[in-house]
C-alpha cells in the first residue's frame, strides 16, 4: 500500500518559522498544511491549510495541555503521512503524536543551535525518523553523542 | 534608514537603550526600532512594540541596514533581503534569553562573514559609528540548500518501512 505523502509542517515563531518556510520547495506537489503560533504568518504561505496554536514553554503546564489538545485535533483531522518541524515545543509534541498515529517524522534542529543540539531536539530523538542538525561539526564522528549514545545527522542547512 | 529589531518574543532593552543613546549623541533622526513589550521609552527613535510579518518585510526593504538581536528570524530575513546586519547577542546570564546560544550563533555567523557583531553596548556604539561603511554579505536565496531539500524530498517520497534505509534515524553510535 502506498504511503500517505501529505505533509504537516510545524514551527513556533520567529526563526523557527522562517527556517520552515525555506524548506517549501521540498514539499512541492504534495498537500501541505502549516501549523504555527501567529495568525499573521498566514500571509507567508498563501492559500493552503493553516492552523494557529498557542505557544507554550515547558514551564507552562496549562498552556502545554491546550497546545497538545489542539495539535492532536489537527493531526487527526489532517492525517499527515509526514510531519516535519524546525522546533520548538509545538514540533516536539506534533512529532510524538504523529508517530503514535503512524506518520513518518522529520526533526530539523534550528541553525541557531551551533554548539549543541537544542534540549527539545534531544528529547524528540526517539520520535524522529529523520533526526537532523544543520551543523556538520555536531554530526561528525568525533562529536560527542547527545542522547542514547547517538548524534544527529547533518544533510544540509537552511542556507 | 536604520531598522532596529529585537524579534517578536521579548524585549532587549540593553540593545535598545544603547541605540537610543547613540542616536541622541549623533543626532540621528533616521532610526526606526521594534522594541518589544517593555516599559523603556526611547527618546531618539521612532518605535513600535511589534511589527507583523508584512510590515516587517516592508520595513526591511526600506532600510539600508539592520541592527538586531542575534535571532535567526532577523538574520535570515536580512540575508534574504540582501541587507547588511549588525547583531548584538542576548546573554543567558542577564536573563535576556534562556542560554548563551545567541552568542554562539553570532560568533559562527561572524566567522562565515554573514553578519557584523557587537558583543556589548560599547562595541555596539563603536560599530554604529561605522555603520554606513557596512556592506551586505550578498543576497542569499529564499530556499534551503539543495542538499537539504533533496534529502527531505527523498524521505517524503520513500516507500520503505521507515524512510530511506540509509537515512533512518541517522544518529550513529
Amino acid at each position: 500500500m502506498a504511503k500517505r505523502k501529505n505533509i504537516l509542517a510545524v514551527a513556533s515563531g520567529g526563526g523557527h518559522w522562517v527556517q520552515l518556510l525555506r524548506l517549501r520547495p521540498a514539499f512541492e506537489g504534495r498537500r501541505v498544511a502549516f501549523v504555527t503560533v501567529r495568525d499573521s504568518y498566514r500571509a507567508d504561505v498563501g492559500d493552503v491549510p493553516f492552523y494557529v496554536i498557542n505557544d507554550a514553554t515547558r514551564w507552562d503546564k496549562i498552556g502545554l495541555a491546550r497546545m497538545c489538545l489542539r495539535l492532536l485535533w489537527i493531526i487527526l483531522r489532517e492525517r499527515p503521512g509526514v510531519i516535519i518541524s524546525t522546533g520548538a515545543a509545538p514540533g516536539y509534541f506534533a512529532l510524538r503524536f504523529g508517530k503514535l498515529l503512524g506518520a513518518r517524522t522529520i526533526w530539523l534542529d534550528s541553525i541557531a543551535n551551533v554548539e549543541q543540539m537544542s534540549m527539545t531536539g534531544c528529547l524528540v530523538r526517539r520520535h524522529a525518523d529523520l533526526w537532523l542538525t544543520q551543523w556538520p561539526h555536531l554530526a561528525a564522528s568525533d562529536a560527542p553523542p547527545v542522547v542514547d549514545g547517538l548524534r544527529p545527522a547533518c544533510l544540509g542547512a537552511v542556507l | 534608514m536604520i531598522l532596529v529589531t529585537v524579534g517578536a518574543q521579548m524585549p532587549f532593552d540593553r540593545m535598545t537603550r544603547a541605540v537610543d543613546a547613540w542616536a541622541g549623541e549623533r543626532g540621528r533622526r533616521d532610526v526606526f526600532a521594534q522594541i518589544g513589550e517593555t516599559d523603556f521609552r526611547p527618546q531618539h527613535l521612532e518605535w513600535t512594540p511589534f511589527l507583523e510579518p508584512e510590515e516587517f518585510r516592508a520595513r526591511v526593504e526600506g532600510a539600508d541596514i539592520l541592527v538586531a538581536h542575534a535571532g535567526m528570524g532577523s538574520i535570515l530575513t536580512a540575508l534574504q533581503a540582501g541587507k547588511p546586519i549588525l547583531v548584538m547577542p542576548r546573554r543567558g546570564d542577564l536573563r535576556e534569553t534562556r542560554n548563551d546560544h545567541q552568542v554562539a550563533t553570532a560568533k559562527r555567523f561572524l566567522e562565515m562573514g554573514r553578519v557584523e557583531v557587537a558583543f556589548d553596548e560599547d562595541e555596539l556604539k563603536q560599530k554604529l559609528d561605522k555603520l554606513d561603511a557596512l556592506r551586505a554579505a550578498g543576497t542569499i536565496s529564499a530556499w534551503a540548500s539543495p542538499e537539504l531539500l533533496g534529502a527531505i524530498r527523498d524521505f517524503i517520497n520513500a516507500e520503505g518501512p521507515v524512510g530511506p534505509t540509509s537515512r533512518r534515524n541517522e544518529g550513529v553510535r
